[in-house]
């Protein structure tokens, strides 16, 4: 009969009835304010991720421990995006649809970000970038702001050929992923080298997926480049510095690294130890003594008993500083406003300078930093699986910008010796 | 079995008319989110099953047809700025051609040997798509959705309504095929294809036509899933799991009779949702395969094998049925 | 690109270092579909699970190759379970379960997958071990040692099995029964059993070659989907049920692929396995030392 074939249908359709159920409204009591937002637990970015979102809990738990905001208890929602573009536009609907948030917080970095910026600007709301580089070239909307230190492309790579200028060089090679923080990074770059007449004798463009890297940093040794650029995710970052240790990127180079995200992740550092020596990278917080400011000793030092608990990255150099200073920005905004809706906060957030732990931050119109603050370190003395030595001046030595600097940079060779 | 034609229809018709009203109503955006993925799967499960089911050949490159439908889309909102139907027809096309392309393979390759062949063909093109800078390449590409058409308030609801008209155009060719005469040619060449070329049945002409029209339902699957997505990278756009995924369902729901791929997508593809939703998005893929396994080991008819059996007692006992 | 004989040279070194490595990983592949005609897609996920049990013990401070070595029993007991369950379910019932075959080891391979990512995440995992990392130095070439281990163990795997299925009398009754089974019934011997000795084999001959992965570079979960094509590349090149055949395509692939890493860039490296592939199947399906 028809009726086990009934049965059947019943059964789908009950649960799709669950479904639609889950989504309906509750009524509104005084209801936490929810922040939603994706963070890579998992996969290639999770060595930061994992410590922004413990700095970011830290700031939900400030910040209710005084009241909470507009009288109200502050509730992150989290889910993990496994570093994966592929997965965020799914997270945010579900953040927007089903949980109902009030306040967005972006994905960490750039390839994950540049999947939810169509969303975000289709339905008109504020999206506190995490890292994302150049997140709002193309789609320009008004509502975005980055947390990071830095503003257009060449203001990412300019103080690593700064650094090269005092090396006396006239070639460059250039190994970028194909992603977007990569190729965005990449554009930048060159034309930076083009400006100071480098000759570019290599330019590679790898598959994200690329594990071996022996052949390409091979090919990079029989170009005889002076400069190597590399723009690099973590796991890759972590497989050219492993490759170039294993098999040598030839006595030509003099400089080499710029654009690698993960070597300024604890546990990264830590596993590479001396391999890092001499390789020069961006970063946005070193303990040198260049850069002492008020606040970053006293937060570093709460973060780290935590984050040691956590077993994750116990330094907090890096994300955990601009994390926090997102959930400070996102507690001036609303505090002042006394407003969750997103046109009020964007306009406040437009025309105010916000006070944070990594400084003061004053946005421009496209909503990256007005004045950049990227610096180049040198990694020297680097000594293996050791990760408190890191907390001292001088195994991260600034080399650029002039501002900055606590000392000169030295070619690769040498500072691996 | 004999085709009666007007129950069809009308239920047909009334699909499509609940899903008008469902997409004009109050219901939680996100339903349509989630229901868009469940249609999508029941037009990538009925088309697999037109070559899988029928004739027997099975096709692992179900996400090669739907990536380049997808892709498909991409160059032609970026070259011509076309409109929804102009890229569905035109995806059709694209991978209707490659559906032709793949039977002709049929020609030397049988069984197992085809399918790994079209597995190949899913790496091929996630490929040449990844270097392709034209769109995106690896880094993929983002896209700001225009206005949804007049009745429907969001993009997405849009989509959902056109992927169930989709689903209802893709049921009923596969009706179709089933019960006219290139559904018996099918089936018969499944079963000995020597045998059924020495009968005179034209074995070539329907296997490429099975490929071509499959190839080419994929491909519709696929053309909305860049304005669904507002953004397309290949890695996620060629991923096995949509070729397994329409495989899992066609043999959970049954891959005799064209309403088998229908109801096992609608589950398999439900399941998932609700999995990602409350538990979740990785468990969702461990559901994927372990509902496979046990239906092929357990029940290798799917659902509609065990209805089947449900209704057989009955019959058994003289009940009027 | 940039061209140079030495360039060239090393591409071709290094192929074939990787091409050794590659056959050691299809080879359980060539007897499990080679020989005893079971589609086995589910090969490339037991071989990275295989990686991840050796990075497991790996944590406990074991050296990845004694690793590999110690899970062969295992993997042949876990070979013999897959192969008896497959047969009594599908290959008794006949034809028409092959489909229903092929479903139900690609059901398998993605359970493995997500039951990995469950376990250890989707992050990528490495072992440490005193041989990697360093190189040795050849004139102007740095040979990276993870892969001469790599290529050693790799022949001496595949000559290892060769030779046992040539000399032995069960390697050669798993060749028979491959051939003839009626007739092998007919001598007295058991096929069933054979056979599942066979995929028990192929199935610890893979655990060594998950081992073997994970010292040539980082696993994760969703690296099966790579092997995939890699795989049944050299098993279908070989030639259904040639050993030596193995290792010949597996050292045409390596090297093709280094070839085109080299000179035309690595993102076109990823389909040269599929390309060969299709390229195969479309003239010489049988392969080049095919039965």
């Amino acid at each position: 009969m028809m009726k086990s074939f009934k049965r059947r249908w019943f059964l789908v359709a009950g649960v799709l009835a669950i479904a639609i159920g889950v989504s309906v409204p509750v009524a509104q009591a005084q209801q936490p304010i929810k922040i939603g937002h994706s963070m890579s637990l998992t996969g290639g970015l999770a060595g930061g991720g994992k410590a922004a979102l413990i700095a970011l809990q830290m700031w939900v738990e400030d910040v209710n421990a005084k009241g909470g905001l507009l009288g109200r208890k502050v509730e992150l929602i989290t889910y993990d995006d496994q570093s994966s573009p592929a997965n965020t536009p799914g997270i945010y609907t579900k953040l927007l649809d089903v949980d109902k948030v009030d306040l967005l917080i972006g994905p960490y970095a750039t390839v994950p970000t540049a999947a939810i910026m169509p969303l975000v600007k289709e339905r008109g709301l504020l999206l506190m970038g995490n890292f994302g580089f150049q997140s709002n070239a193309k789609i320009q909307h008004d509502m975005w702001f980055n947390n990071g230190s830095w503003n257009d492309a060449a203001s990412w790579s300019e103080n690593f050929f700064l650094a090269a200028r005092e090396l006396n060089v006239k070639t460059v090679a250039f190994l970028a992923a194909d992603q977007e923080y990569a190729q965005a990074l990449a554009g930048g770059a060159k034309a930076i080298a083009a400006n100071m007449g480098l000759k570019t004798v290599y330019d590679q463009v790898y598959p994200p997926t690329t594990v071996d890297f022996s052949t390409i940093i091979r090919a990079i040794r029989a170009a005889q480049p002076d400069v190597v650029y590399v723009m690099s995710y973590p796991n890759d970052s972590v497989g050219i510095v492993r490759s170039v240790n294993e098999i040598g990127v030839g006595s030509s180079v003099k400089l080499i690294g710029g654009g690698m995200v993960g070597l300024q992740f604890a546990p990264v550092m830590e596993s590479l130890g001396s391999m890092l020596n001499g390789w020069v990278n961006y970063h946005f917080y070193v303990p040198e003594k260049t850069m002492e400011f008020p606040g970053v000793k006293a937060f570093l030092e709460r973060y780290s008993k935590r984050a040691i608990e956590a077993k994750v990255d116990p330094l907090g150099f890096y994300l955990p500083l601009f994390d926090y200073a997102i959930g400070q920005m996102i507690e001036q905004a609303v505090t002042a406003t006394k407003s969750l809706d997103h046109k009020v906060l964007a306009k406040y957030l437009h025309e105010n300078e916000m006070k944070t732990i990594v400084g003061g931050i004053r946005y421009a119109k496209d909503g990256e930093r007005a004045k950049a603050r990227v610096i180049m370190i040198q990694f020297r003395g680097v000594a293996d699986k050791n990760i408190d030595q890191f907390r001292q001046p001088g195994k991260q030595v600034i080399v650029a910008p002039a501002e900055y600097k606590s000392g000169a940079v030295v070619p690769f060779d040498q500072a691996r010796k | 079995m004999r085709l009666r034609g007007s129950p069809f229809w009308i239920g047909a018709a009334a699909t499509v008319v609940l899903a008008a009203i469902l997409s004009l109503s109050g219901v939680n955006e996100y339903f349509f989110f989630a229901g868009y993925v469940v249609l999508q799967f029941v037009v990538l499960a009925t088309a697999w099953n037109i070559l899988a089911g029928y004739a027997g050949y099975v096709n692992f490159g179900t996400a090669a047809f739907f990536g380049l439908g997808a892709y498909t889309s991409v160059v032609l909102i970026l070259s011509l700025g076309a409109p929804l139907l102009v890229q569905i027809a035109a995806a059709a096309a694209v991978t209707g051609l490659l559906g032709f392309g793949t039977g002709l393979l049929t020609l030397r390759l049988r069984g197992i040997f085809f399918s790994i062949a079209t597995v190949a063909i899913i790496y091929i093109a996630e490929t040449l798509m990844m270097n392709w800078r034209y769109v995106g390449g690896a880094t993929g590409l983002q896209f700001l959705r225009p206005l949804p058409m007049v009745p429907f308030e969001t993009y997405t609801r849009m989509l959902f309504f056109v992927m169930a008209v989709l689903a209802v155009i893709a049921v009923s060719i596969a009706r179709y095929v089933e019960s006219s005469w290139i559904g018996r040619g099918l089936r018969a060449l499944r079963d000995t294809e020597e045998a059924a070329e020495c009968n005179g049945v034209p074995t070539l002409r329907l296997k490429l036509f099975a490929c071509t029209v499959s190839g080419a339902l994929m491909g519709m699957a696929g053309a909305p899933l860049p304005m669904y997505l507002s953004f397309l990278e290949p890695a996620s756009s060629f991923s096995l799991n949509y070729s397994v995924v329409a495989l899992a369902g066609a043999i959970i729901g049954g891959t005799s009779h064209w309403v088998g791929p229908a109801i096992g997508a609608i589950l398999l593809a439900s399941v998932q949702q609700i999995v990602t939703v409350t538990i979740s998005s990785e468990i969702n893929v461990l559901v994927v395969g372990v509902l496979l396994v046990v239906f092929v080991v357990a029940a290798p008819e799917g659902i509609i094998g065990l209805v089947k059996k449900l209704r057989r007692p009955r019959a058994a006992a003289g009940n009027p049925s | 690109m940039i061209f140079s004989f030495q360039l060239l040279f090393e591409a071709i070194v290094f192929g074939i270092l990787l091409g050794c490595f590659y056959a050691a990983v299809s080879i359980g592949l060539s007897v499990a579909f080679g020989l005893l005609d079971v589609p086995h897609v589910a090969h490339p996920a037991v071989l990275i699970f295989a990686a991840y049990c050796a990075y497991l013990l790996g944590s406990y401070g074991w050296d990845p190759i004694l690793a590999g070595l110690a899970l062969m029993p295992l993997f042949f007991l876990f070979g013999v379970v897959m192969y008896r369950f497959y047969y009594e379910t599908f290959e008794k019932r006949g034809t028409e379960a092959a489909v229903r075959g092929l479903a139900f080891f690609f059901g398998i391979a993605f359970i493995i997958e997500v039951g990995l990512i469950l376990a250890f995440g989707v992050d990528q995992r490495m072992v440490e071990a005193d041989y990697i990392g360093k190189s040795l130095t050849f004139g102007e070439m740095r040979v990276p040692l993870r892969m001469l281990l790599a290529f050693g163990v790799a022949l001496a795997l595949t000559a290892a099995l060769t030779l046992y299925l040539s000399k032995t009398f069960t390697g050669r009754a798993i060749k028979a029964v491959a051939q003839d089974e009626p007739a092998l019934r007919l001598m007295g011997a058991n096929p069933v059993r054979i056979k599942q000795w066979a995929f028990g084999i192929a199935t610890a001959v893979t655990a060594l070659a998950g081992a073997l992965l994970i010292v040539v570079g980082p696993v994760e979960p969703m690296l099966d989907r790579v092997y995939i094509g890699r795989t049944f590349c050299v098993v279908v090149l070989a030639g259904l049920g040639s050993m030596t055949g193995t290792l010949a395509a597996g050292l045409i692939l390596g090297i093709s692929e280094s070839i085109v890493l080299m000179h035309f860039g690595a993102s076109w490296a990823p389909a040269v396995a599929y390309a060969l592939l299709l390229v195969v199947l479309g003239i010489r399906p049988q392969g080049l030392f095919g039965r």
